[in-house]
């Protein structure tokens, strides 16, 4: 039995799982139109490859993904792009960007797919294809899993597997753990692989008993060091950092990535997608949502991705006095800005949140400095301390803080007394920081253009001055020649090129003969004799007027 | 009593010579508040304090011939920043100063541009691409908004075009609290 490390604070909400998991996973019908955004992963956006009016096929890639960090993203099934436009994401800003609107033709035709023997593959070709496959991490975090499967200056030892699922409502690791265990566990051999593991560790949280009988039944089938691991249910034990703490006793610190301890960690879901692109080919379409909250049939679904979370909904039986919609769980999720916006890879729940079920946050108090916050903070930060700062817009003391360490967990916000929303300032904060690190770039930037081109324009007016110094000082040494003498220099030396010139146009038209000069006719002669005649004749007259104004 | 004095005489003259040894061997070329100034104002280069860029007015600043209150760009931030530095009072800006304005970048319309190059010449960060008698274009990933170009241009065709937030650039915005009324009784 492996001995289980423990992390800082953290705390125990009501985890209101147990609504979502009655039934198995449903397969969401093709809804009636797909609106598929081109940014659904860290880094550049994807270059769309198709136009308005392009029919596509499921699998078909519509953008390519650009630069390093980046992603592909595929049509969801097969159909027509109606148009390429800006439209509302599933984005905490409510603010448009660019999405395919596809309606589907419902016979759901895939492209040819070629699957990938890992084991006979580079790791490059591995990684490209995960690239090509839009792979990214779908524990909510969207990274790009290509370059998460590198080693970095050490070799990875451990693979670690997420299946935690710490926060509150969300079930769709734990129903997909419960059902496609085998399919998980095929992804994880092709990462360890990739990644040269030693060993693969796959923390569960022990609130679900059925994911870690089912993965440890799956697990036994691998030839691969699998362990299936259950941790204490303790949010945020779901956290990468928290999860390699607990699992290992690696405590990964500030600034530095896990990679560099010998440690990388996966969710499960990205396991499972890794093991489609890989071995099937098939690329990341669809994914597991728990629509749960203010509905009447609570479940998990299998969503294309670019489903409207409208109608989504409405196929759980959404109840009436539904406010908004939460994307992820109430700890650490977003208020959705419309219910039309699509699902996404980083959908994993959709909570349908009423007034019951939510009640609004009652008014913020003062903080009393009970540091409630510091004692669960599982990124041992002093939560208080970084409020004031960033209430306070000292933003580079929140930074000597370790703003950036802190993992918006909510933990803090969930204890305090006096309800103050200490996660919205850390965002507001992180947000602001990232701002003005931009705006100094830019700044300086612009310094370095000014100042070169206020070297380059002092460095013209120079050569100007520097010809125009020459130009006279060649004027003066001629006139100097010149009275030196008595003839003028510059004037000899000009003539004697157009002697020269004329000598040698004089040569070339002697060495060139006129074409077609033989072997003509007598009568040809006598003309040819004629025209010359003539020709002498007007250059004698030409002559005798030119010269006669002289006389 | 006499010894005392000279030997007190001899050390000054010792750590004298060192004192001036160093001043010269260490000796800081420039004003390093002028680049801490510099540091902070936007790099615009607009001229709207009346100094022809940022480091001729860091310059004036630093010499205490200008007020740290006429750069728009900088905003009240860039102010309070200054004050900061300078360890004086915050000054609002002067009804004689533009207010600040949302960044933004200058917009050619290439259908309109005769290839003057007047606004290439105006232009203090290089942004403007284009040759005589070819239709000039603004490089917006380098062009600061100082407008300096807007003028020159004989044919009108330059606008500046406001910098609309988009999601990559989109800030989270400090908490609000949204006040409920209570009925009184």
């Amino acid at each position: 039995m492996r001995t289980l490390h423990q992390f800082h604070g953290g705390v125990h909400p009501p985890t209101n799982k147990a609504q979502s998991t009655r039934t198995p996973i449903a397969v969401a019908p093709l809804p009636s139109k797909l609106v598929i955004p081109f940014h659904q992963h860290v880094g550049n956006i994807a270059k769309p490859l198709v136009q308005a009016g392009d029919r596509v096929l499921k699998g078909q890639m519509i953008g390519r993904p650009q630069d390093g960090l980046s992603s592909a993203v595929h049509a969801s099934t097969s159909g027509t792009v109606v148009s390429i436009e800006m439209d509302v994401v599933a984005h905490a800003s409510g603010l448009p960007d660019l999405c395919a609107i596809i309606v589907p033709d419902g016979k759901d035709e895939w492209v040819p797919l070629q699957g990938l023997d890992y084991r006979s593959a580079s790791a490059d070709e591995v990684r490209s294809a995960l690239r090509m496959a839009g792979v990214v991490g779908l524990g909510g975090a969207t990274f790009p899993s290509d370059l998460k499967l590198r080693s970095g200056k050490s070799k990875v030892k451990t693979l670690v597997l997420n299946g935690a699922e710490c926060e509150p409502y969300i079930t769709c690791d734990d129903m997909l753990m419960r059902e496609r265990a085998a399919e998980i566990i095929r992804g994880a051999e092709i990462m360890r692989h990739v990644l040269g593991a030693e060993e693969v560790l796959i923390g569960i949280e022990d609130n679900k008993p059925e994911a870690i009988a089912a993965m440890q039944q799956a697990a036994a089938t691998s030839t691969d060091h699998m362990e299936v691991i259950a941790v204490p249910t303790l949010y945020p034990g779901g956290g990468a950092k928290q999860l390699i703490r607990v699992l290992t006793g690696i405590e990964v610190a500030a600034g530095v990535r896990s990679t560099e301890l010998g440690v990388q960690c996966f969710n499960v879901a990205t396991a499972l997608s890794t093991y489609r692109a890989i071995q099937l080919g098939e690329p990341l379409l669809s994914r597991i949502v728990t629509v749960t909250g203010n509905i009447s049939d609570a479940q998990n679904f299998e969503v294309l991705i670019g489903t409207p979370v409208n109608e989504l909904v409405a196929l759980a039986g959404v109840l009436p006095d539904t406010r908004h919609y939460i994307m992820g769980g109430p700890m650490m999720g977003i208020p959705l800005p419309a219910a039309t916006v699509s699902v996404v890879k980083a959908t994993n729940c959709i909570i349908a949140a009423s007034d019951k079920l939510f009640p609004p946050a009652p008014p913020a108090m003062p903080c009393i400095r009970c540091t409630r916050c510091a004692d669960v903070c599982p990124a041992e930060l002093q939560p208080q301390d970084l409020y004031w700062f960033a209430k306070a817009k000292e933003f580079g003391k929140a930074q000597d803080y370790h703003l950036f360490d802190c993992i918006e967990c909510g933990a803090c916000s969930y204890v305090c007394p006096s309800h103050i929303p200490l996660v919205q300032y850390y965002r507001f904060a992180k947000s602001e920081i990232w701002a003005r690190e931009n705006d100094k770039k830019a700044a300086d930037i612009a310094r370095e253009r000014h100042d070169y081109r206020q070297y380059r324009i002092e460095r013209e007016k120079q050569e100007k001055a520097e010809k125009l110094a020459a130009k006279e000082k060649a004027a003066l040494a001629a006139k100097e020649a010149q009275t030196a003498d008595g003839t003028p220099a510059a004037d000899n030396a000009a003539q004697q090129k157009i002697q020269e010139a004329l000598a040698l146009a004089k040569q070339q038209a002697a060495a060139a003969k006129p074409q077609n000069t033989e072997q003509l006719t007598p009568q040809q002669q006598a003309e040819i004799a004629d025209i010359e005649a003539r020709r002498a004749r007007i250059h004698e007259i030409a002559q005798s007027h030119v010269e006669h104004p002289k006389e | 009593m006499l010894s005392a004095l000279l030997v007190m005489a001899a050390i000054a003259i010792a750590l004298g010579a060192v004192l001036g040894f160093a001043a010269i061997k260490f000796r800081v070329e420039g004003n390093p508040l002028v680049d801490k100034i510099d540091a902070i104002l936007p790099q615009t280069q607009c001229g709207q304090c009346g100094y022809p860029g940022c480091k001729p007015y860091a310059t004036a600043i630093a010499a205490e011939e200008a007020d740290i209150n006429r750069c728009p760009p900088g905003g009240e931030e860039g102010i309070q920043k200054l004050a900061d530095l300078l360890g004086k009072e915050f000054k609002p800006f002067g009804d004689d100063m533009a207010a600040p304005k949302a960044k933004s970048v200058a917009f050619i319309d290439e259908n309109t541009c005769i290839g003057c190059t007047l606004c290439i010449q105006a232009c203090p960060v290089d942004a403007i691409a284009g040759a005589a008698k070819q239709m000039h274009t603004i490089i917006a990933s380098e062009c600061t908004g100082c407008e300096l170009c807007v003028a020159p241009c004989p044919v009108d065709c330059i606008s500046m075009v406001v910098i609309e937030e988009k999601i990559t650039t989109w800030k989270w915005k400090y908490p609000v609290y949204a006040l409920s009324p209570v009925s009184a009784s």
